[in-house]
């Protein structure tokens, strides 16, 4: 739940409406300007039409500068970002030569796998002169490789299920793996604030859907109750399974799921529960086993267990985890499987190589640093930032932390400011938010030190003085142990 | 006695007038005399607004209560999540110790592999794999985010425009998966009550995306030019009015599958004629299942002729998706796909998306176009913003690879003369007969004679490549279909021809086939 403040509240939807007023009165003038211009699409329709993209026109293009900017070196805790200019307004970008040296706060680094490692980039080497880039056909038609089979066996095991299938791409996977366990007539209940990839299974599989209210236990047994008693829509018959669709850490939020309360309920009313933890893995948990670990559930109580191995493990690809005879009906019929290239023989490697290092077996205790450093560095930098006076979401040893921004305005403000001191940091708006709660969001890696943290804070402090984001009073610097938060005064509660 | 009865009334009668007629009854309100019937008719209208303004009877409404709620949820019972586990489920494929080059190492010998779509003999290629080296020194290995937050590193900006150079567009799109592509490229401009012609036989990719894009979808007959032209010539009549109404037709450059046409007999023969008269290089053959004459067509690994789907294009004003997944570097003189091969300038296709893990030997996929296509996609393509990118050292392998192609052209040649050798060893097989074009990098194989069942087939096609594996060291594979999947597969055997198959073990491999096809057919025809 989020408190905004009733002027900050007031003020963004001004500034949003004022946007919104420009952007049509300039498309009112583009459409006045194109019919006395004759059109060159000759009978065919637009292919965009109308509102679709007055967003990215009119709003998004202003700022454009803040997204998606390029870097010339590995994505670690310092890199290179690639400097553009724009003679036309923001339209297009173009590169330049020159580079700036920046303090990486969102990339998905939670481990620090991001760069050459020294354990693992030799094996990868190794691999890649062995089996090549990639296997140039499906797992069933001789991608298998030796490599493969090893990979599944070690993320079965560093997962805690009996057995577990990989595939190229995260995002494949849940789109491929939904249609293939429910289909129509069966009902998939998914957390509010779900990421997109799971919408899109889930809306792929034909299934009904239904919603309920972001990490509310109470809430999902209300809706599990009034299903069950209604059965299917118009018929009424009953339901032939239900779904519960729930992800680890909610990379919008950095809140963790309340994982015990769910899987009671599921359990309850017989509903199967499916875990997304695409950046809980490797990331959380005493010995990096994800939200399971951290929470106490039993791996045997969550029946299907999906993650992906972008962020934590420094490479490309997703999981599915289970019991051994769900994993093998996945293999005869998912088409992810049958029709998907195999994941690239060195990501593989990677992927092995790293969960060695995380489990301490390249002979090392590396595994058990880099997992101590990313729950002190987590810890210390949210609390640093709520002393400040910020608005820093999530829970605790989450290393995600957004900072509310709400303001249009403030996003390219402060995404430019931190540039300008060499901090690079990530900002989200519309529509991967609601359209009032703009954030900037923080990444926190194994491989920041204490010197880059700090560093991090200072700029960030003066960034905040400057653009004006600091919603609560800073506790003073000689103060206690607990600080006190005192939201001011007429605040809307924003759900 | 009458005299008193008659008394008797007219006593009543006066009574009731003189009631009437009472003073009371007669008064003048507002001007207006009013009688004594006025009093029944104001009591009859009491009456009447009374019954009228009583609600009619509906019966209570009863929420369930908590407790029948709790005994509905305790019996329910939910359906298992998978089915149970059948034989067929438990076949592992085979496990590769080598790169999946043309030859590999399975289970400690070498095989032939004839099941890696490495058109242009890539995998294992040395300026490939330096170039991979370094970008992984360089970059490591995954690149840590989706390309709106840093995940964008100049490699894959570079391999974007190294391929918008090579195809003569003005900008190309990297996306991290070769499935992906299609399924996110068409929800990006199909939206609901959208019109999309698609050819019966596309793939799984293609299938999910028209799915997702709630448009109305119209299959056409596998590359049947007439039944396309009779689609669109229908949809125009139908839809003349609606102008900003999208419309699309979606085909493959070279298909993975072919088509099943059921019909009922007296149909079959005329279709028949029409048919073979129209494609020389086809052959057709009987299958009677449960009464009803399948023709199979055995057109798969067939080439879509694009010159005529341009025209139709121009004519009914449509829009066209073209796929060149498996035509990529390998048709045409400079191996620059399907446009190339039919002699029609790129800028006709409105989009082209291609997947990289065939002759490209990495992995991932692009999606090319006009500047205002690819842009759009940058923000609305699901599967490029809320994803992490391609791995850096992929990108720089695509570089390099489309490099490899430009300077050595003669690599296309050396396919094609690898198809043509494979063709002629393997037209005089027995029980089996070629359902490819005769240009297509997927020689495809299927039964001259069915065992009367799908399942029947694909077992002794399974059968077939077993032993072809295990006794004749050659690696084919049986076409596999998903549950999911809507076109219906035909069952055969694939092989992925490679540029760097040499002439040696391509013979090898259609003696081989030959001697394991008699044997199997025989045996089978034997059993049964």
């Amino acid at each position: 739940m989020i408190t905004i403040p009733y002027l900050t509240a007031l003020s963004t939807y001004f500034s949003y409406g004022l946007l919104f007023a420009f952007g049509q009165f300039r498309d009112f003038f583009r459409k006045i300007f194109d019919w006395w211009q004759a059109s060159n699409l000759q009978g065919y329709a637009p292919i965009c039409l109308g509102l679709e993209d007055f967003y990215i026109r009119r709003l998004y293009l202003r700022i454009q500068d803040c997204f998606g900017r390029p870097i010339a070196s590995a994505p670690d805790a310092w890199f290179d970002v690639v400097e553009r200019y724009s003679n036309d307004n923001n339209k297009t970008l173009k590169r330049t030569e020159k580079i700036s040296r920046c303090l990486n706060l969102g990339s998905y680094n939670y481990l620090g796998f991001a760069a050459a490692d020294e354990y693992c980039t030799p094996r990868v080497i190794d691999s890649l002169n062995r089996f090549s880039a990639s296997t140039c056909s499906t797992r069933v038609d001789g991608g298998t490789t030796t490599l493969h089979k090893e990979l599944e066996d070690c993320v079965a095991n560093f997962v805690g299920k009996p057995a577990a299938v990989v595939f190229g791409m995260g995002y494949v996977t849940n789109s491929a793996i939904l249609p293939v366990i429910i289909g129509k007539g069966g009902l998939i209940i998914s957390d509010s604030l779900n990421h997109n990839s799971i919408v899109n299974g889930a809306r792929g599989s034909g299934a009904t859907i239904r919603v309920f209210q972001h990490n509310t236990p109470s809430h999902l047994e209300k809706v599990l109750r009034e299903q069950i008693a209604e059965g299917q829509p118009r018929t009424h018959r009953p339901w032939k399974k239900i779904i519960v669709v729930v992800e680890g850490i909610y990379s919008m939020e950095g809140e963790l799921c309340k994982l015990p309360e769910i899987v009671t309920v599921c359990k309850k009313y017989k509903a199967y529960v499916y875990l997304d933890e695409a950046h809980s893995i490797g990331a959380v948990g005493k010995t990096g086993r994800g939200v399971c670990e951290l929470l106490g559930v039993d791996t045997a109580d969550v029946d299907i267990m999906m993650g992906t191995f972008t962020k934590s493990f420094g490479s490309c690809g997703g999981y599915i985890a289970g019991s051994k005879e769900l994993i093998q009906y996945l293999k005869y019929t998912c088409p992810a499987h049958l029709y998907a290239t195999s994941i690239s023989p060195p990501a593989a490697q990677q992927i092995i190589s790293s969960i060695k290092v995380i489990l301490g077996e390249d002979g090392s205790s590396r595994g058990a640093q880099k997992l101590a450093r990313i729950r002190e560095n987590s810890n210390f930098f949210r609390s640093e930032l709520q002393k400040m006076g910020f608005e820093v979401l999530g829970d605790n040893d989450s290393p995600v932390m957004p900072i509310m921004l709400y303001n249009p305005a403030k996003i390219p403000a402060f995404s430019r400011e931190c540039l300008k001191q060499n901090i690079a940091v990530v900002t989200v708006a519309f529509p991967a938010t609601p359209l009032l709660l703009a954030r900037a969001r923080i990444c926190i890696s194994a491989s920041h030190t204490k010197e880059d943290l700090l560093k991090a804070l200072e700029v960030i402090s003066q960034v905040g003085d400057l653009v004006g984001i600091k919603y609560f009073p800073a506790e003073p610097k000689k103060q206690l142990q607990h600080q006190e938060q005192q939201p001011g005064k007429d605040t809307i509660k924003l759900e | 006695m009458e005299l008193a009865a008659l008394n008797l009334v007219n006593a009543t009668l006066n009574w009731v007038t003189s009631a009437l007629d009472a003073p009371s009854a007669r008064a003048v309100v507002f001007g207006v005399h009013i009688g004594g019937h006025l009093f029944v008719e104001v009591l009859l209208l009491v009456v009447i607004l009374f019954l009228l303004s009583q609600k009619s009877y509906k019966p209570p409404k009863r929420p369930l209560t908590k407790k029948e709620i709790d005994e509905l949820c305790d019996e329910w019972v939910p359906e298992s999540l998978i089915p149970s586990i059948t034989q067929e489920m438990l076949s592992e494929p085979p496990v590769l110790e080598s790169a999946a080059g043309p030859c590999t190492v399975i289970n400690g010998k070498e095989v032939v592999n004839f099941a890696s779509a490495n058109y242009l003999g890539f995998v294992g290629h040395e300026k490939l794999l330096e170039s991979c080296t370094s970008a992984l020194e360089k970059y490591g290995v995954g690149s840590c985010g989706p390309r709106g937050f840093y995940g964008t590193i100049d490699v894959h900006l570079d391999c974007e425009a190294r391929i918008a150079k090579f195809l003569g567009t003005h900008d190309s799109i990297l996306y991290s998966y070769g499935l992906s592509t299609m399924f996110s490229a068409i929800p990006c401009f199909c939206k609901k009550g959208d019109i999309i012609v698609v050819d019966e036989g596309v793939h799984w990719g293609i299938q999910n995306g028209l799915y997702l894009s709630r448009s109305t979808i119209v299959y056409f007959k596998h590359n049947d030019m007439e039944s396309l032209e009779k689609t669109l010539e229908k949809i125009t009549s139908e839809n003349q009015r609606a102008k900003k109404l999208r419309r699309y037709i979606v085909v493959e450059a070279v298909y993975q599958c072919s088509v099943v046409i059921g019909m009922n007999k007296p149909m079959i023969v005329h279709s028949l004629l029409k048919w073979s008269r129209r494609h020389g290089n086809c052959k057709v053959q009987w299958v009677n299942v449960d009464d009803t004459l399948f023709w199979l067509v055995q057109n798969s690994g067939q080439i879509a002729p694009l010159d005529k789907i341009i025209r139709l294009k121009e004519k009914y004003r449509f829009r066209v998706l073209l796929d060149e997944t498996n035509s990529f570097g390998v048709l045409g003189h400079t191996g620059r796909g399907l446009t190339e091969y039919c002699g029609v300038p790129i800028e006709k296709i409105d989009i082209v998306t291609a997947a990289m893990g065939h002759a490209l030997a990495t992995e991932g996929g692009f999606c090319t176009g006009s500047a205002r296509v690819i842009d759009h996609q940058r923000l609305s393509s699901s599967g490029y913003v809320f994803s992490a990118s391609l791995p850096p050292y992929l990108a720089s392998a695509a570089i390099t690879a489309i490099d490899v192609l430009e300077e050595n052209p003669y690599l296309t040649l050396k396919l094609k003369e690898n198809i043509a050798i494979l063709w002629k060893g393997l037209s005089d097989i027995q029980g089996l007969s070629i359902a490819s074009n005769p240009e297509s990098p997927i020689v495809f194989l299927v039964l001259e004679k069915s065992t009367g069942s799908v399942k029947g087939d694909l077992q002794l096609l399974e059968d077939i490549s077993d032993r072809a594996l295990k006794q004749e060291s050659i690696y084919v594979v049986a076409s596999k279909r998903s549950t999911l999947d809507r076109c219906p597969l035909p069952v055969g055997i694939r092989l992925f021809v490679s540029a760097a198959h040499s002439e040696p073990d391509l013979h090898k491999a259609c003696e081989s086939l030959k001697r394991v096809a008699a044997a199997m057919l025989r045996a089978h025809g034997g059993k049964s």
